[in-house]
């Protein structure tokens, strides 16, 4: 289970988080939702630990564990996974080696063999089937000349491969053409279990018809604003955030 | 602090502290007075019982190098060198008499064998741990201690064998090629090896023949306050082709060392040498104390037409070093190829770069330079690419990346160009980019560590190059670049 309480975040001296609450039990998918500039990515980014994001009051459990302890590979090995709004590119890194590289770091950490060329490469072939990645864009830099859909379909094969079981996605439906909406969310449910948990944001109750949330949580100005069932993403496409004081209107 | 920040801190006690080979053997050996003049350069001619015109030539360069002074062009800065306060040369005792592998002191196997080269010609025929089929020349200090595989190569008619031997037993081809490239009086290191040098190998591959295994040079300085200057020549007759490395390192001491090699590569039509260095000097601890100084003269005469010569160099060692691995592209349709990986650290020094003189007609040329500064060190590529009058339509394509780790570090990037022939089509692509946070967080999100991290995009950023190294050393080449960059691995 996931505990955040009460957590407060500065980002280059200013406060983004502002006494955030969230509570998601293990096994279960909330869906976050909230106006642009709310907080939803910052919020994700001390999840993963990113250095420049200071919490300067409040908690994170995972499990029980104090999750702001841990530096970002710790927290990977432990089970923690963002799946990035924008993932970076790394020139003249095969991605295949990258995913490589990233495996085999999780597994050592968690008192794991490495794997064998032979078992990853089954592995990544797998995984990547489902998600219609061929081996030759697996062969390319990681991310470089990438499409916004390859980008993000490469960011759920990596969350495959990883085996996490704290998953976050920062818009993984943004950018994504129909078709690859529907590869991408049968891939996320394909990952849903009862020892998983899963924070997915996203502007577009279109991908909670797909990946069905147990819970929405609605941010604003740092804080969870509004906590509800599947039902409140329906909501919010008819109204819009202005109750919450954000701009945008039905997205 | 930054993540980056933070890595930079890091590095900046590694690398040097890292240095795996930076044991000194305690072996009894034979050392010329301290101290250059006449007398020390006929010592190291009458101890190789060499015959008089090279010691006419040793004592030529010697005049000519008093008169000469030391460049200061470089983006290099160190104290001035005390010529008089170095031994040139130091040999093993044991080494003295005829050698095979039977006879190779152990002391020095098991040196060689730490350093991890293989020197016992069944071990690697019995393919023990997958060690690469190669010959290996393995030079201590100012000799050759022993040369592998030499009957299998000679079966091909390739003679490989340290240029002592070679004065001794090929003189017609070492006096005819000797200084042909680099001309004794070239430059100021280049005039002092030629007086002094001690060692070095001398490959020969006939009319025809391609080289049926790598040949490789390990150099090894071990004695204190000795210079080493060795020199290497290699010649591929018409239309042979031979691939070469070079390894070296040294123990760590306070002082610094002085490595002023001269290399010389002759290709005849339609010939093609690939040769490649792994320069692991010691770099000299972290706060800069010691190392080597690489001063080195690296030349290849494409002399025949559509000769091909191709460099290859990995630097992550010595405190400083000067290198310019060239090409003089002399036979039409030759081409010269420069493939580099520069990386400094601490308080490291860097220029290197190449040159490319297109003197022939349609030559080319293309120039491959990846510089990664980290720490407090400073990373210079210096390159010439020149079209003679008579060159038509020589082309070149040069591409100069830098990398930077941390703000306290320096890259330059000096190319010069010059083309009398208007036909010239010279292509020049240069960038310079950092490691951002950003995708160090990435990694760091997907478990790698920090050091693995670095490691990994460094090895990206060198993709092209590694590529150009023979496969037997790219993986342990891979492994180099993490060690000089990081701290945990290997
Ligand atoms: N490095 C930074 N320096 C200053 N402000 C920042 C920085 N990063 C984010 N912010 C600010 O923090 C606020 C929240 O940003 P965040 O990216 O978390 O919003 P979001 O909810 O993910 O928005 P979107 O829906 O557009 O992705 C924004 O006002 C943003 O400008
Ligand atoms: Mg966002």
């Amino acid at each position: 289970m996931l505990e955040i309480k009460n957590l407060h975040a500065n980002v280059d001296g200013r406060e983004i988080l502002k006494g955030l609450d969230l509570t998601l039990p293990t096994g279960e998918v909330h869906a976050i939702m909230g106006p642009n500039g709310s907080g939803k990515s910052t919020l994700a980014y001390v999840l993963a630990g990113k250095e420049d994001y200071e919490v300067t009051e409040g908690s994170i459990t995972w499990n029980g564990k104090d999750l702001l302890d841990l530096d970002p590979s710790a927290r990977a090995a432990t089970g923690v996974f963002l799946a990035f709004q924008y993932p970076m590119e790394i020139p003249g890194v095969a991605t295949m080696t990258f995913l490589r590289s990233a495996v085999n770091a999780v597994r050592k950490a968690r008192g794991e063999d490495e794997l064998s060329t032979p078992d990853f490469m089954r592995l990544v072939k797998e995984k990547a089937k489902g998600l219609k990645i061929d081996a030759e864009m697996l062969r390319r830099p990681l991310n470089v000349g990438f499409s916004g859909g390859e980008k993000k379909r490469n960011e759920i094969l990596q969350m495959a491969l990883l085996e996490p079981s704290l998953c976050v996605l920062d818009e993984t439906d943004s950018g994504l053409d129909i078709d690859a909406l529907r590869i991408v969310a049968d891939g996320v449910n394909a990952l849903r279990s009862k020892e998983r948990s899963m924070l997915v944001i996203t502007h577009y109750q279109r991908l909670l018809d797909y990946i069905v949330p147990d819970k929405v949580h609605v941010l604003s100005k740092g804080r969870v604003a509004r906590s509800g069932g599947p039902e409140l993403a329906l909501e919010l496409e008819k109204t819009g955030y202005a109750e919450f004081g954000g701009e945008a209107t039905a997205a | 602090m930054a993540a980056v920040q933070e890595t930079v801190e890091r590095v900046k006690e590694i690398d040097v502290d890292q240095y795996k080979y930076g044991f000194f053997t305690d072996i009894e050996s034979v050392k010329a007075p301290k101290g250059l003049n006449e007398d020390i350069v006929r010592f190291i001619s009458a101890k190789k019982h060499e015959p008089e015109w090279l010691l006419k030539w040793r004592l030529e360069a010697f005049r000519r190098w008093q008169t000469m002074q030391e460049p200061e062009w470089a983006n290099v800065h160190y104290p001035k060198i005390d010529f008089q306060d170095l031994y040139y040369y130091s040999a093993p005792k044991s080494t003295e008499g005829p050698k095979s592998l039977a006879e190779v002191d152990p002391e020095l196997l098991a040196t060689y064998a730490k350093l991890g080269i293989p020197l016992k010609e069944q071990e690697v025929l019995a393919g023990v741990k997958g060690a690469p089929r190669v010959a290996v020349d393995a030079v201590f200090d100012s000799v050759s201690v022993v040369t592998t595989f030499k009957e299998e190569l000679s079966k091909a008619g390739v003679i490989f064998c340290s240029i002592s031997e070679a004065v001794k037993n090929h003189p017609d081809l070492v006096q005819k090629y000797l200084g042909s490239v680099v001309p004794a009086t070239d430059n100021f290191y280049a005039t002092l090896n030629s007086a002094v040098f001690s060692d070095g190998s001398f490959v020969y591959v006939p009319e025809g023949v391609r080289c049926p295994m790598e040949l490789s040079t390990y150099f090894r300085i071990n004695a204190e306050q000795t210079g080493q200057f060795e020199r290497t020549l290699i010649i591929a007759d018409k239309g042979s082709y031979v691939s070469y490395l070079e390894g070296c390192t040294a123990p760590m001491r306070d002082e610094n060392q002085l490595h002023a090699a001269v290399v010389e590569l002759v290709a005849l039509e339609d010939a093609e040498i690939k040769y490649s260095t792994v320069q692991n000097w010691y770099p000299g601890d972290k706060n800069g104390k010691g190392g080597i100084y690489n001063f080195v003269t690296k030349r290849g005469d494409c002399r025949g037409d559509r000769s091909k010569i191709s460099w290859t160099q990995v630097e992550t060692g010595s405190a400083i070093t000067w290198k310019y691995p060239s090409c003089i592209l002399r036979g039409n349709g030759s081409r010269g190829e420069f493939y580099s990986i520069a990386i400094s650290n601490g308080y490291q020094q860097v220029d290197s770069g190449t040159k490319m003189i297109h003197l022939g007609k349609d030559t080319s040329s293309r120039i491959i330079s990846k510089g990664i500064a980290a720490g407090r060190s400073n990373n210079t590529y210096r390159g010439l690419v020149s079209a003679h009058r008579k060159a038509t339509n020589a082309r070149n394509f040069t591409v100069c990346d830098s990398l930077l780790i941390g703000d306290k570090c320096g890259a330059h990037t000096v190319p010069y160009i010059e083309a009398k022939n208007a036909s010239a089509t010279f292509e020049h692509e240069a960038t310079t980019s950092k490691i951002s946070d950003d995708q160090l967080f990435y990694c760091l999100s997907r478990g790698l560590s920090e050091e693995e991290a670095v490691a990994l995009i460094v090895n990206g950023f060198v993709r092209d190059v590694l590529q150009q190294l023979p496969m037997e050393f790219m993986a342990e080449t891979q492994k180099l670049i993490s060690i000089s960059l990081e701290g945990s691995v290997g």
